[in-house]
């Protein structure tokens, strides 16, 4: 019999070893999916029992905040509170039950947390003592007047605007609209929460979006700061004569290129500062068509084209063609075509020729700091190297100087300031009003900031001027309050 | 005989730190400071089981070290797990504390488990009545589908309360039919290996010595029909093929088992709508999710949230696991000690089995061969079973997990269990040469109680 006992002793081994797989299994291989299951409310639970450190602005403004649930049978503790509402939604992101967490929420998750290794020291201290500590405090780079001024200036146009200053790369201010109230996605209530992202998701305006990072537009003729770079480094110099036809006659095509109303540009010829100063498309055309469109791209590529955004939170990538037969050429050398940026990229490339062609990566975290006021972490703008030389970016300012004194961008002048800028009048599509630009920058003092505005649809077909008019004033007021506060 | 009774002494020492330990854990983690019943907790529990173990020295010196230590290791960590669930729950309205009753099963445990090694000093005093035991098997069995004293719970017909008694009898129901299988089968196995049929590619016995077979696939089909219990039916039929096969060494009634087994099933699936849904909810649990599938899912949650080391005593919330105490305890052990936890809890078990089936391979009689290995295949079918439910390695089927889960019966039968396995491994090892060895008027005296 002892045979016959010695196989059933091996079925129940066999039996036994699918046991220890099991567990093994779950508690291993499939661990991090189930784990991280949105069912799986332990993690959530654990989590939202965790006062979050709060977000503050450069002031120390609070715009996101952990508060204790008042309702005594819910069983997460803490919920998120914006107090601003929609007003930093674009950067905070939203730290919600059902649809997790997004931009800055998650991307500094385990710093808010106090779980980041630099807070390690801290979670010791915790352990030993018996307390626990909120998560870090993040600081952001924000400048409170400035966000308000471009909230209100930018008033109910769908569009976007994003200030930077120049020397560090720090974001001063960034909106978008339509936007969200990021309240609406944090409550404790699946069921509103899930009625709220319906609402938000379906939207044909797109509230979630994030107009001044992730949105793509064509550039119109604020592009042409890229093409006038491109022939300064090539040696066209500031006193030399360029041709400024009516109508540009595009090689290899029955298609023009003319000027915004049909207008003319002075007589025939001008100075490259002349031609970007009235924004004359002719000339710009005929530049872009002389530099082709290989040294076009390297051009804007120092800027950042065709390379994922720096910036540390998610953004789309600008781009231009690096190879496109001359007409394609002509058009984008005035933005059109098939060049698209984000405004982002675009303050970058002001902020670019304002610090002296030195690109700085946009960053908008500048510290984390403990709930005792000590430093956990600095983070400083990247530098990203010269990206045109010091002399071009010299010219540039001094051309787009012009620009805001007596061309285009009239409107964006601040008295006893010198601002530079270019205006653009980008068309996107046949029909539509065209989307109006600004882009431009100034300093004073200590402060320095370059803004890039975009109302969609706010220009008007006619005159180039007219994008100026809606989006200079805009940026205008922005620059205003950021040095109005450093006084 | 003193150094098997050492060993014992010193990994019950062993349990009882591990069990007092967490015991403690448990109190500050949950309120941060050494529970109060500390001390009562260790004492009891080093008085109970140091009491077992000393009449184990009087009455089985030679029974097997290992059995007793392991099942104090379990059910002092059960225990355990039962009040840090009570702590959870306590906020709960209405909810009644189950950590209380749990220790007075286990004092009730420990006491049927000296009764029986004080009793039962010769397992082959059970041979002789093995019609009693198969009436007990039976009537017990029989007893939950009574009315009046029958309660379904959960589904399951399963209960009998008398006054303010409640229990589920199958437990004790299956040790005596264990016994009286062990029993027939010894003096029956020449015959029901005598092959005189065949049919097809199997020779099979004569119609009557097959009776066994078709009556134990019949007690497996009412615990099914009658009391929907498919774990228990399970457990009955398993065990009563391994005996069959041991006994006569005949794979075909394994083949005819297993046969018997799948065609029950089948007709358990086919005529059962609950039997459907748990075949569903193994399947695919995360499409019942809101249904009958959340015990499940929020078990595996459990596991997968535990990972390698687990939350730790009392930093889990296994009390989100409907049934954590019962069916369930084994996923709240994954989620608070982590993968090492639980592999240890399955080796302990292992170890358990692994000596059970020593037992029987070192057993002299034919008897004593087949109870233990009767004994340990239940109780190793009953940990697969449970185990393989909640990680989904098989249909879930709620039974206890021997020794850990909360529950009088299962805790009295096992204890039971362990004490009959301690009295045949005590009959068959041989006595150290400071003891005289049997003489032949002990075996003629063994012969005669036969």
């Amino acid at each position: 019999m002892n045979g016959q006992v010695r196989k059933v002793a091996a079925v129940i081994l066999v039996a036994f070893l699918l046991l220890l797989a099991a567990p093994f299994y779950w508690q291993v291989v499939a661990a991090d999916r189930l784990a991280n299951d949105s069912r799986n409310t332990r993690v959530l639970i654990k989590e939202y029992a965790i006062e979050r450190g709060p977000i503050v602005l450069a002031d120390r403004t609070p715009v996101a905040e952990s508060v204790r649930s008042r309702d005594r049978n819910d069983p997460l503790e803490y919920v998120r509170r914006y107090p601003d509402g929609p007003r930093y939604g674009m950067i905070t992101g939203f730290y919600s039950l059902v649809y997790g967490r997004t931009l800055v929420e998650q991307q500094f998750n385990s710093f808010l947390l106090g779980r980041a290794p630099e807070q390690f020291a801290q979670n010791v201290t915790d352990l030993l003592t018996g307390r626990s500590s909120p998560g870090g405090t993040l600081v952001l780079t924000l400048d409170r007047a400035a966000q308000a001024a471009a909230q209100e200036a930018l008033g109910d146009h769908k569009g976007a605007v994003v200030a930077l200053d120049p020397r560090t790369g720090a974001v001063l201010a960034m909106t978008t609209f339509p936007r969200y109230d990021p309240n609406d996605l944090s409550s404790h209530d699946p069921e509103r929460i899930r009625r709220n992202w319906d609402r938000l998701v379906k939207d044909p305006n797109g509230p979630l979006l994030n107009r001044a990072a992730g949105g793509l537009y064509p550039p119109g003729s604020s592009f042409k700061v890229v093409t006038a770079a491109a022939a300064l480094e090539d040696g066209v110099s500031l006193d030399q004569e360029l041709p400024s036809p009516p109508v540009f006659d595009v090689p290899q095509t029955s298609a023009d290129i003319r000027n915004f109303g049909g207008s003319t540009c002075g007589d025939g010829s001008l100075t490259l500062p002349e031609a970007l100063e009235i924004s004359c498309n002719t000339t710009f055309a005929a530049l872009g068509v002389e530099l082709g469109d290989q040294k076009l791209a390297a051009e804007a590529e120092k800027f950042g084209f065709n390379e994922p955004s720096p910036y540390e939170l998610p953004a789309a990538t600008s781009s231009i063609p690096t190879q496109q037969d001359v007409p394609a050429t002509a058009q984008s050398a005035i933005g059109q075509r098939d060049v698209r940026v984000s405004p982002l990229q675009m303050a970058s490339v002001a902020a670019t020729i304002a610090n002296d062609g030195r690109r700085m990566a946009p960053f908008v975290v500048s510290q984390v700091v403990s709930d005792k006021g000590g430093v956990v972490r600095r983070f400083e703008g990247e530098d990203l190297g010269q990206a045109i030389p010091s002399r071009v970016a010299g010219e540039l300012t001094s051309m787009m100087r012009l620009v805001v004194d007596q061309g285009t961008g009239t409107s964006a002048q601040i008295p006893g300031l010198e601002v530079a800028g270019k205006t653009g009048t980008a068309q996107h599509a046949e029909g539509r009003a065209p989307h109006a630009w600004f882009i431009g920058f100034t300093e004073q003092g200590e402060r320095a900031i370059a803004v890039a505005v975009v109302v969609e649809e706010g220009g008007d077909a006619g005159s180039e001027a007219t994008g100026g008019r809606v989006a200079a004033p805009v940026a205008k007021q922005v620059m205003q309050a950021y040095l109005d506060g450093g006084r | 005989m003193e150094s098997r009774r050492n060993v014992e002494l010193s990994l019950l020492l062993l349990a009882l730190i591990l069990s007092v330990g967490a015991y403690v854990i448990v109190g500050l983690a949950a309120d941060n400071e050494v529970p109060a019943g500390s001390l009562g907790y260790g004492a009891t529990l080093a008085g109970l089981f140091l009491g077992a173990h000393l009449v184990l020295r009087w009455r089985a010196p030679q029974a097997d070290p290992i059995l007793l230590p392991g099942a104090a290791l379990l059910n002092g960590l059960g225990l355990v797990m039962v009040r840090r669930l009570d702590y959870a729950e306590a906020t709960r309205e209405g909810y009644r504390a189950e950590a209380p009753a749990q220790a007075l099963w286990t004092v009730l445990g420990v006491a049927v488990f000296v009764a029986v090694i004080v009793l039962v000093r010769d397992h082959r005093v059970l041979d002789r009545y093995r019609y009693t035991w198969l009436l007990v098997g039976l009537t017990l069995l029989v007893l939950p589908v009574l009315p009046l004293l029958g309660r379904e719970i959960n589904g399951a017909r399963l209960w009998v309360r008398i006054g303010p008694f409640s229990g589920q009898p199958a437990e004790a129901a299956k040790i005596a039919l264990v016994v009286f299988l062990a029993a027939y089968l010894a003096e029956r196995k020449e015959l029901l290996a005598t092959a005189t049929y065949r049919a097809g590619p199997f020779l099979l016995p004569e119609i009557k010595y097959f009776m066994p077979l078709l009556l134990a696939w019949a007690v497996s089909l009412f615990v099914l029909f009658f009391e929907k219990d498919l774990g228990s039916s399970l457990l009955f039929f398993g065990v009563f093929v391994a005996l069959l096969y041991v006994a006569t060494g005949r794979f075909s009634y394994v083949a005819a088992g297993l046969g018997l087994f799948l065609s029950g099933a089948v007709l358990a699936y086919n005529l059962f709508a609950h039997v459907q849904v748990r075949v569903a909810t193994w399947l695919d649990p995360w499409r019942f999710y809101a249904s009958r599938g959340f015990q499940l899912a929020q078990g595996l949650f459990a596991l997968a949230t535990g990972g390698i080391l687990g939350q730790g005593w009392n930093q889990g919330r296994p009390d989100f696991i409907p049934f954590a105490s019962t069916d369930f305890i084994f996923a709240a052990f994954g989620e608070e000690l982590g993968l090492l936890g639980v592999t240890a809890m399955l080796l302990v078990y292992m170890l358990m089995v692994f000596r059970g089936l020593r037992i029987a391979l070192a057993a002299a009689d034919d008897f004593g061969k087949l109870l233990a290995l009767g004994l340990v295949t239940s109780f190793a079918l009953q940990v697969f079973v449970i185990v393989g439910g909640v990680t989904r390695l098989i249909p879930l089927t709620g039974i206890t997990l021997p020794f850990v889960s909360f529950g009088g019966s299962s805790l009295l039968a096992n204890y039971a269990l362990i004490a009959l396995l301690c009295v045949v491994s005590n009959e068959s090892t041989p006595a150290p040469a400071a003891r005289p060895a049997p003489t032949p008027a002990d075996a003629g005296e063994a012969t005669v109680v036969r």
